[in-house]
C-alpha cells in the first residue's frame, strides 16, 4: 500500500502533457448507451486525470467493454458525450485499445514485430511504407516490454502474458497516451501479472494513462490509483478504499459476492468472473 | 512420346497458350485477394458474390451481344448491388448476415438464370458462365484480364498495411482513425473485380474454390502473410496449368480440372502438415 501512496502523490504533479493542458484526459458526461431495450451504460459521468492507473471493475456484462469502446470512439454513445483532452475521441490517434485475448485470431499469419508495426499505421499515413524511424520505434517498444528476442515469432507461439505485452508494445508504438485494456490479467499466472504491472509502472512514469478492466478485486485495491465500479451506472469512482466498500460491492455484485468480516475490515471474496461464460 | 512432347504439344494451339496465360494470371490474382477472403472468414460471402453477379453477366452479355466491356461493367454493378443489399438487409432487419447473404445470393442467381434462359439461343452460354471456358479466352479477354490483374495487385500493394490492420484487428483500424468503411468497400470492390476477371476460367459455380482452396493450402504451410500470398499464388497458378493439361489430355471440363487440382494441392498440404506434426512428436518423445 505504501507504494500506491507514493505513486499517488506523484500523480497530481501535473506534468503538462501536450494536447490541451489542464484538461482531464477523459471526461464523460451523462454517457448513455443502449442496445434496443438493453441499457449498457446509464448516466455515466466522470473526469479522469492523466497518468492515473484505473481499475474498472463490475460483474460480467456491466458495460466495461462498452465504456472502453465509447472512450476509444468505436461506439457512439446514445446520448451524452465523452471527451479526450477536451475533444471527442474521433480525432485522436493517441488512444489504444487492447482487446481481450479471446477476441484475437492468434493463427493470423503475422509475427510479433508485424503486430507492433500495425500501431505505427496511423503515424506512417496512407500511401507510405514504414521507414527506418518506424522500425526503430517498433524495436524500442518491443525492448520496453521485453519481447525483442521474440520479435520474429508467429503470435500463437507466445504465452498469454507475452501476448498481452505484445499489445502493450503496439500501444507504445502507436505513441498512445491513453491505453484501454480489456481484462488483460485474465488467465495469467502470478509471474506474468507481475511483469505486466512492472510495465504499467513504467508507463505511469511516462504519463501514460491506463484503464484496466479486471475481475480481480485484490488487484483493484492494491495495484491501482483509482477504482471505477460499474454496473451499467457508475456506482463509485475514486480511491480504492473509498470505492471498494461493502455497500458499493453489494450494489454491484448482489448475491454473487461473499463478504467476510476480518481483522481490520471487510474482505470481499471473489467476483463471479467466469471466462468460460464469455467464450463462444 | 516423352514428357517434353506431352508438355509442348498442346502449346502448339493458340487457344491453349491463351488459356494457360489466363489461368496463370487468374491464379495469382485470386490467391492474393483470396488471402483476405480466407483470413477474414468471408468464404461464404465470396461464394455468394460469385453467384450474385450472374444477372450482371447476363445483362452485359445480352446488351453487348457478346462484347466483354459491358459484361465487366454490368457484373461489377451486380456485385456492388449485392454487397450493398446484404449490408442493408443485415442492418435494416433482425436477419443475421449469413441469412442475408443467402437471400441475396439465391435471388440474384435466380434472376441471372431467368434472364439467360429467356433467350433460347444463349442456353449454351449459360454453361460457360456457370463452369467457365478458359479455352475460349480471346486475345482481347487476355489483355483485359492482365490489365485488371495489374490494377488489383497494385491496389493491394498500395493499401497493404491498411488491409492488414483492418483484417487482423478492425478495432485498431478505428482507433487509428483509418477510413475503415472506405477501405472495407475498396476490398469488396477488389473481390468483385477479381471474381469478374476470373469468371472465364472456372465460372461462377466454382469461383469460390479459386479464391480459397490454394490460399487455404498456403495457410497450412506458412505463418507469414507475404509468404502465404506468394505460396498461394504459386499453388493457384500451378493448379491452373496442371488442370488445363489434364483437361486437354483426359477431356474433362477445364474449370473442374483446375479446381480438382487445387483440391489435391490442399489435401497434399494437409497431409504434409500431419506427417510433420507426427514426426515432431516422435522427436520430442525421444
Amino acid at each position: 500500500m505504501a507504494l500506491i501512496r507514493e505513486l499517488r502523490k506523484s500523480n497530481f504533479t501535473g506534468q503538462g502533457v501536450d494536447h490541451q493542458p489542464g484538461q482531464p484526459i477523459v471526461e464523460a458526461r451523462q454517457l448513455r448507451v443502449s442496445y434496443g431495450q438493453h441499457m449498457a451504460l446509464d448516466n455515466v459521468t466522470f473526469r479522469l486525470l492523466t497518468s492515473q492507473r484505473v481499475a474498472v471493475i463490475g460483474p460480467n456484462g456491466a458495460g466495461k467493454s462498452t465504456l472502453f469502446k465509447v472512450i476509444a470512439g468505436v461506439i457512439k454513445p446514445t446520448s451524452g458525450e465523452v471527451n479526450v483532452y477536451g475533444h471527442g475521441p474521433n480525432g485522436h490517434i493517441c488512444i489504444a485499445y487492447v482487446p481481450q485475448r479471446s477476441q484475437v485470431d492468434w493463427n493470423f499469419p503475422v509475427t510479433v514485430a508485424d503486430v507492433v508495426m500495425m500501431g505505427r499505421t496511423g503515424k506512417i499515413g496512407m500511401l507510405r511504407w514504414p521507414g527506418a524511424r518506424d522500425r526503430e520505434i517498433v524495436e524500442k517498444s518491443l525492448a520496453d516490454v521485453g519481447l525483442l528476442d521474440l520479435a520474429g515469432r508467429q503470435i500463437s507461439e507466445l504465452s498469454g502474458g507475452q501476448q498481452q505485452r505484445m499489445f502493450i508494445a503496439r500501444a507504445l508504438a502507436q505513441e498512445a497516451e491513453l491505453i484501454l485494456m480489456d481484462e488483460p490479467l485474465n488467465g495469467l499466472d502470478v509471474t506474468s501479472q507481475e511483469i505486466i504491472f512492472e510495465i504499467l509502472d513504467e508507463l505511469r512514469k511516462r504519463n501514460v494513462t491506463v484503464m484496466v478492466a479486471t475481475h480481480d478485486l485484490d488487484h483493484a485495491a492494491e495495484m491501482f490509483d483509482q477504482v471505477m465500479l460499474l454496473k451499467h451506472r457508475l456506482i463509485g469512482f475514486g480511491l480504492p478504499q473509498e470505492v471498494l466498500t461493502a455497500g458499493n460491492l453489494i450494489d454491484a455484485y448482489g448475491g454473487h459476492l461473499r463478504l467476510i468480516e476480518a481483522e481490520g475490515g471487510t474482505l470481499a471474496v471473489g467476483d463471479t468472473c467466469c471466462d468460460e461464460d464469455r467464450l463462444p | 512420346m516423352n514428357v517434353f512432347d506431352l508438355l509442348l504439344q498442346p502449346l502448339g494451339y493458340a487457344f491453349m497458350q491463351r488459356g494457360l496465360v489466363a489461368a496463370l494470371v487468374v491464379g495469382v490474382i485470386c490467391a492474393v485477394i483470396g488471402t483476405y477472403v480466407v483470413l477474414r472468414g468471408m468464404a461464404f460471402f465470396g461464394d455468394a458474390l460469385a453467384h450474385a453477379i450472374l444477372p450482371g453477366v447476363a445483362i452485359g452479355y445480352l446488351a453487348g451481344s457478346g462484347a466483354r466491356g459491358p459484361l465487366f461493367l454490368w457484373s461489377l454493378v451486380a456485385a456492388v448491388v449485392s454487397s450493398v443489399g446484404i449490408g442493408a438487409i443485415t442492418r435494416g432487419t433482425r436477419v443475421r448476415e449469413d441469412t442475408a447473404i443467402g437471400i441475396v445470393f439465391a435471388g440474384m442467381f435466380a434472376l441471372g438464370v431467368a434472364l439467360i434462359s429467356s433467350v433460347r439461343s444463349y442456353s449454351v452460354d449459360l454453361a460457360h458462365f456457370l463452369f467457365g471456358n478458359v479455352l475460349g479466352v480471346s486475345n482481347t479477354d487476355l489483355w483485359v484480364i492482365i490489365g485488371f490483374g495489374v490494377v488489383i495487385l497494385v491496389l493491394v500493394l498500395v493499401f497493404y498495411k491498411e488491409f492488414l490492420v483492418l483484417s487482423f484487428d478492425p478495432l485498431l483500424a478505428v482507433t487509428l482513425r483509418l477510413p475503415s468503411q472506405l477501405l472495407e468497400y475498396l476490398l469488396l470492390v477488389l473481390i468483385s473485380l477479381t471474381i469478374v476477371v476470373s469468371l472465364q476460367t472456372v465460372g461462377v459455380a466454382l469461383m469460390v474454390a479459386m479464391l480459397i482452396t490454394p490460399t487455404a493450402a498456403a495457410y497450412l504451410l506458412t505463418r507469414r502473410l507475404p509468404v502465404m500470398m506468394a505460396l498461394a499464388a504459386g499453388i493457384a497458378s500451378l493448379s491452373g496449368v496442371v488442370g488445363l493439361y489434364i483437361s486437354y489430355y483426359i477431356g474433362v471440363a477445364s474449370g473442374a480440372a483446375i479446381v480438382l487440382t487445387s483440391t489435391v494441392f490442399f489435401l497434399t498440404a494437409w497431409a504434409f502438415r500431419e506427417i510433420q506434426k507426427a514426426s515432431w512428436k516422435r522427436m520430442a518423445q525421444r
